[in-house]
């Protein structure tokens, strides 16, 4: 039983390998087309300088480093819950420990490609060796990035192990010479004997253990780019934990999205990646997503209570000035994923008869609400002046977008992974939107220097998808060459549950 | 050693500008378009800017009108933010109390610019360019470091450049000293803005020498540093106003 199964899973998942089908070459053909423009763009920003950015003084930083916190943060799930599940032997991690392995190389490696976008001289990147301050935050910063990627990449690679073995004992006859030499190149004469394979679980263990503090720590070396500084608005105690906390939450949401791409790429997976791993990713979820908003509000709370000369101003900028569009948006899309993932597990799926809770009642309070709200919102003159509509309008607002969430909360319950990706995204979009909203306040309200806007330019947008697509086309490629579930880790655990039947 | 320190009594400051345009000229700083200026790109080593910096300047009611400004040098901090978050040691305190930045070194990646609270420090955002023959009147003066280029050589895009206290005018009194067979005094050097001021209200000298100008005005009771609280410990001094 165990052999035809297994006989199975290699059929699977390892002969997608070797279909260079019509939507495999769409998917990178698209994904180049996105690439590109960002590249060319680069290359201009190389030869003419940063001016083509919006960076100014004193907005010195700007997309790209958004983009480095970003990249770094969905970096953090992949290992960390990876790590944290093979630590707490949590059987359902079986297929998804790839995947989220690999993810945290993969953020790595394009966080480390932000930070050399954003520097004046990339050709003296070497300098950072050669005359090294380990007194710089930066420098913890490379320090621990680097040590983050080359642990996560062994962590990875230790993993694939086994796997790179099967690739090479079971290659068909077509496969190119080069893939061959290279899986047993890779497969480091793995035969899969006792003392191997007690070796391989040793060190996995071995590394889980150092991965999570090093993980851990490059999240908190990132704050501290922004905490050690003096300026207002990130001189707090709080930023690590934030962004650690952001981190995992974040990472998580790429990580959903990540395994419903591969999900819809290859329709096998399905009953590899199952509802269960979806249900149990949204648990950590939802906790993350109470962890964030208590170090929200914390930081939220706090600053605009005391109203200090110096703090305020930044705060108030986000909340009623020119970041309010980013704050309150970042607020909104996180409360509606953690609706999204929360409240279906408070109704049940049998049809309801309260009209509240039908779809069409919802999407159409949706409607109307956005309706009323761009329509005063395209006022030439602002309608809110008067604080008794302000409040009216503000309480309807809310009834109608409780009404909405009311409303798609059946749907939600009956769609598990298309909520749950949609949840995702929007968790992701919210996390870029935090990172803004931590950077740009304080640079645009510089204490001896006119407040100022920064708006980011064609290039910065267009390096921004360029990036994205980069990330992706990595994961499209890697999972060509290699197996995106763990093999031998789904029969490990077959293996063991069928052993526990006996 | 020297601790060299400036300066300024806002009592006499009468906004001139003066002092800006005589650190253009002396330190070779790239002149920008007016677009460009606007969107924050203008490198003034010695900017002067209204008072306060946020709302606007307050000017009062018509006949009591009045408007503030301040000059603001680079402070060379005793503790300066800047050299703490350089992660190459591009720019550093040398033993004389001076902040220098070397421009063979920078990274560009222009953590020394977030983590100044001045605003003191300016990055290359493209090639520097002189317009027509502008580029004729340079200054020729150069400093090198350990075979780097420092003091008012012309930058090349990509790095950051700040205020030096004319480090080049320094160096050539130094070596005009030692040509004249004699000891270095420390009034034989002042940075090119306090050369210039219209209403003499610079003062350069030895912070170390109790017997200096600068040190006599430094325990007047109209001496204030800016930004206090940042934790720098600047140095340049101001005389504040009234």
């Amino acid at each position: 039983m165990l052999q035809t199964l297994a006989q199975h899973d290699r059929d699977e998942l390892i002969a997608p390998l070797y279909r260079f089908d019509r939507k495999f070459w769409g998917i990178v053909a698209f994904l180049a087309a996105i690439t590109a423009p960002g590249l060319l763009l680069y290359g201009r920003q190389l030869i003419v300088g940063l001016g083509v950015t919006d960076l100014n003084r004193p907005v010195f930083w700007g997309a790209y480093l958004v983009n480095f916190i970003f990249l770094i943060g969905i970096s953090m799930a992949g290992t960390v819950i990876s790590a944290t599940l093979i630590l707490l032997k949590v059987e359902w991690r079986r297929p998804i420990t790839r995947i989220a392995e690999s993810l945290t190389v993969f953020g790595l490696m394009t966080a480390g490609l932000q930070i050399i976008m954003d520097m004046g001289r990339p050709d003296r990147l070497l300098f950072t060796l050669i005359y090294g301050r380990l007194q710089a935050p930066l420098m913890w910063d490379i320090a621990s990035l680097t040590i983050y990627l080359l642990t996560a990449m062994f962590a990875l690679y230790l993993q694939l192990l086994p796997d790179i073995a099967i690739l090479r004992d079971t290659a068909p006859a077509a496969v190119p010479e080069w893939r061959r030499k290279l899986y047993k190149f890779l497969s480091f004469n793995w035969r899969g004997n006792k003392e191997q394979w007690e070796r391989l679980e040793k060190a996995i263990v071995t590394v889980s253990v150092f991965l999570i503090p090093i993980g851990i720590s490059l999240h908190t070396v990132t704050s501290w780019l922004f905490s050690t500084t003096v300026q207002p608005g990130w001189k707090s105690t709080i930023l690590g934990p934030y962004f650690v906390v952001g981190a995992i939450y974040s990472g998580l949401g790429l990580l959903i999205i990540a395994m419903s791409f591969a999900r819809v790429y290859n329709p096998h997976l399905k009953e590899y990646i199952t509802e269960k791993i979806y249900t149990n990713l949204g648990w950590i979820f939802i906790v993350m997503s109470g962890v964030w908003f208590y170090f929200t509000l914390n930081e939220t709370l706090v600053v605009t209570a005391e109203q200090e000369t110096l703090e305020f101003p930044i705060m108030a900028s986000k909340l009623f000035g020119q970041f309010s569009p980013a704050f309150w948006g970042m607020n909104a899309l996180m409360i509606a994923a953690t609706w999204m993932l929360l409240a279906p597990k408070f109704v049940s799926d049998k049809p309801s008869r309260n009209p509240l809770m039908k779809t069409p009642v919802g999407l159409s309070a949706a409607v109307i609400g956005l309706a009323i709200f761009s329509l005063l919102w395209l006022q030439p003159v602002s309608v809110f002046a008067d604080p008794v509509f302000q409040t009216v309008f503000i309480l309807a607002f809310v009834a109608l977008l409780f009404l909405a969430l009311l409303g798609v909360t059946k749907w939600l319950k009956t769609h598990l992974i298309p909520s749950s990706v949609i949840a995702s995204s929007f968790v992701l979009f919210g996390m870029w939107l935090e990172r803004w909203n931590i950077l740009m306040p304080t640079l645009t309200h510089a204490r001896l220097i006119p407040y100022t806007t920064y708006d980011p330019t064609l290039t910065e947008i267009a390096v921004t998808v360029s990036t994205l697509g980069i990330l992706t086309l990595i994961f499209v490629l890697f999972y060509k060459f290699f197996p995106s579930i763990s093999i031998w880790e789904v029969e490990e655990g077959r293996a063991r549950e069928l052993g526990a039947g006996d | 050693m020297t601790n060299w320190c400036m300066v300024i009594d806002l009592d006499k400051c009468v906004a001139c500008q003066a002092c800006s345009i005589a650190c253009r000229m002396e330190n070779n700083t790239p002149v920008v378009s007016p677009e460009e200026a606007k969107n924050g790109r203008a490198i003034r080593w010695n900017d002067v800017f209204p008072l306060p910096v946020h709302f606007g300047p307050d000017l009062g009611e018509y006949p009591n009108v009045k408007t503030h400004y301040q000059t603001r040098p680079c402070m060379h901090c005793k503790n300066a933010p800047c050299v703490k978050a350089c992660p190459v040691q591009a720019t550093y305190i040398d033993e004389e109390g001076i902040v220098r930045q070397n421009y063979n070194r920078c990274i560009g990646c222009r953590f020394c610019t977030v983590a100044c609270p001045y605003g003191v420090r300016y990055f290359n955002w493209y090639k520097p360019q002189w317009e027509g023959t502008l580029a004729e009147y340079r200054n020729p003066d150069q400093v090198r470091v350990n075979g780097s280029l420092e003091g008012p050589a012309v930058r090349p895009v990509g790095v950051v450049e700040k205020c030096t206290y004319c480090v080049h005018r320094l160096v050539k009194a130094r070596e005009q000293a030692a040509a004249e067979g004699r000891e270095f005094r420390a009034d034989e050097y002042v940075p090119a803005c306090v050369q210039t001021c219209t209403g003499k209200a610079r003062y350069f000298g030895d912070l170390d020498d109790p017997n200096s100008t600068v040190s006599q005005l430094s325990k007047s009771l109209r001496a204030v540093h800016l930004l206090e609280d940042s934790g720098a410990h600047p140095k340049t001094l101001y005389l504040s106003e009234g």
